[in-house]
């Protein structure tokens, strides 16, 4: 018996001969959170409507918690809650109707449907805004509500998609918070754009681009790929690349323009301390020297685009 | 659990003021209906010397209002159907149905439940209007019976057919014109066969199949016959939403 909460196996969906998403695998467990990454109309949503049952795979199973979606929808949604793209609000409703409502559909028992919508409405911080209706909340107390209403039943996994749009910056600190904490004892599966986020909330990053998984794997991985072993350092009297080779652990050396370099340097080394000696004895006039990080947004575009690459390659 | 969708149908339906102003205005127009009729009761009675002449008052007024009300809710039944499920596909709400643990059918039952529980306020109001007549009449409850039970088949097989238009579209308009088509067209389809009243054709229109109930006949054929109805529109709405959960 695994314990995995979510399971995708080989999920694949045509739209009209066209591969929306085409045999995308993974597995989640207890207390995880998966970050879903990719540009525009890549898949992501697709992935998500999928695996909370709203869309039938053309191929391909998922299964939460071991419970098949085809087969035993029901309890398999029992499980689950879902905040799709498009927030599925009833405007006309007052935020403790719909809670109320939602607990109800979920199977909250109604004996606990009070406790259950006060504690949702007090973790999104939704408390004073209870009698009021829907319609009238600004952007980001309806994504708020659209949250409370995912997590209200506090189910084994939680899917939202793109869930810090539209909210203001403390806002998105709090959603965070809830996040990972809700990723604590359960599972969550998040998708957005804001790569920043990816880094800061989830332990597990998938990059979906064109319905295929370009990557996955922890977040350390890709983190690991964006430090990277590089130092970036500025120098007035700059010595020869061969004077800088010398020094243990550097591997490679670039020239840059106005007396910058790139020092490249084996793994497990730390040469910036030679480096800083050596510049000292031999007066080269070190001013700056820090680790040189791609951006996690370089990251993403050279593996969304690597694919693409070798495609062009293989045609031209 | 198709209790809590029928109870979330009808909160939304009491949330907007649409419900309650079509609710208002046909209790209105039944009541002036209601009074019209005992007025021309008497003045019908007056003239009418022989026995043969005279009908009892549940039944001229009865007829009066439920021939009514049949007629009026041709208009209600495609307004109030037509926001269930195309409203939920325009504003995308349908994903929070579909990701909670209730079947298609649950849902679909659900929806034309609230509905028909909504309209059965309508039909249980227009039976207490009439039954003030007994406090200085001897009035014939079966009839008042019969013709409820009619009234609710048929509010119930509009119901259905709103809710199939309803699944079809995401604009509410074309839902409840469609549905008012269909309905208008099935209501007067025995006229059409007036001169060959065994046709099979004319025996599928709803008005034949509520004559009886309107004399105070309760029928097993004419049951089946709604209850057959509502079932096929019932069925093609789940699958229509389950087609779109299988195309997308």
């Amino acid at each position: 018996m695994n314990n995995f909460t979510v399971e995708a196996i080989e999920l694949t969906r045509l739209y009209g001969g066209r591969e929306a998403v085409s045999n995308v695998s993974f597995t989640l467990s207890k207390g995880q959170v998966l970050g879903f990454l990719g540009p525009n109309g890549a898949g992501k949503s697709t992935t998500m409507k999928m695996l909370t049952g709203n869309l039938a795979p053309s191929n391909g199973s998922v299964k939460i918690c071991g419970i098949d979606m085809m087969e035993n929808p029901k309890e398999a949604k029992a499980l689950i809650g879902y905040l799709p793209e498009m927030r599925p609000l009833y405007k006309e409703l007052t935020v403790d109707e719909y809670l109320t409502i939602a607990a109800r559909l979920h199977r909250v028992s109604s004996g606990n449907i009070k406790k259950a919508v006060e504690i949702a409405k007090e973790r999104c911080g939704l408390g004073h805004m209870s009698k009021r209706l829907i319609e009238n909340l600004s952007n980001g107390y309806q994504q708020r509500v659209g949250i409370a209403q995912a997590i209200i039943h506090n189910p084994m996994v939680v899917i939202l998609d793109e869930p810090t749009v539209g909210l203001d910056p403390i806002q998105i600190r709090d959603i965070r918070a809830l996040i990972r904490e809700v990723g604590a004892e359960r599972s969550v599966i998040i998708s957005t754009h804001i790569l920043p986020e990816v880094e800061m909330v989830c332990d597990h990053v998938q990059i979906i681009d064109k319905g295929k998984l370009v990557f996955n794997g922890a977040i350390d991985v890709l983190k690991k790929q964006r430090i990277g072993n590089k130092l970036l350092i500025t120098m007035h009297n700059p010595p020869s690349a061969e004077a800088m080779l010398k020094i243990a652990g550097v591997t490679e050396v670039e020239l840059l323009p106005a007396g910058q370099m790139r020092v490249r340097f084996a793994d497990g080394a730390a040469p910036a301390e030679a480096i800083v000696l050596a510049a000292v004895q031999n007066n080269w006039g070190l001013h700056q020297i820090a680790p040189d990080q791609t951006s996690l947004e370089d990251v993403f575009v050279q593996l969304t685009y690597q694919e693409q690459a070798v495609a062009e390659a293989s045609i031209s | 659990m198709i209790i809590n969708v029928a109870r979330k149908e009808l909160k939304s339906m009491f949330a907007s003021p649409m419900g309650w102003v079509i609710l208002s205005l046909l209790m209105f127009a039944f009541g002036t209906y209601y009074l019209n009729g005992v007025n021309d009761y008497f003045a019908v009675m007056s003239g009418a010397m022989r026995p043969a002449e005279r009908t009892g008052v549940t039944q001229f007024v009865g007829q009066m209002v439920y021939g009514f009300a049949s007629f009026m809710v041709l208009f209600a039944v495609p307004l109030l159907s037509m926001r269930l499920i195309s409203e939920e596909r325009r504003s995308q709400t349908l994903p929070f149905l579909f990701s909670a643990p209730i079947s298609l059918t649950e849902i679909v039952v659900g929806k034309f439940l609230g509905l028909v529980a909504f309209l059965g306020i309508l039909v249980v109001f227009i039976g207490a209007m009439l039954c003030t007549l007994n406090i200085w009449a001897d009035i014939d409850f079966g009839f008042i019976l019969a013709n409820s039970i009619g009234l609710l088949l048929m509010v119930a097989s509009f119901s259905a057919l709103g809710l199939y238009f309803s699944s079809l579209t995401q604009q509410p308009v074309v839902a409840a014109i469609l549905t008012f088509v269909a309905l208008f067209a099935l209501m007067f389809l025995d006229r059409f066969f007036a001169g060959d009243p065994s046709n099979t054709l004319a025996s599928l229109s709803l008005t034949r199949h509520f004559q009886s109930f309107s004399g105070g006949l309760i029928d097993t054929a004419d049951i089946a016959y709604f209850g057959l109805f509502i079932l096929t529109f019932l069925t093609l709405t789940v699958r229509r939403l389950d087609a779109d959960r299988l195309r997308g």
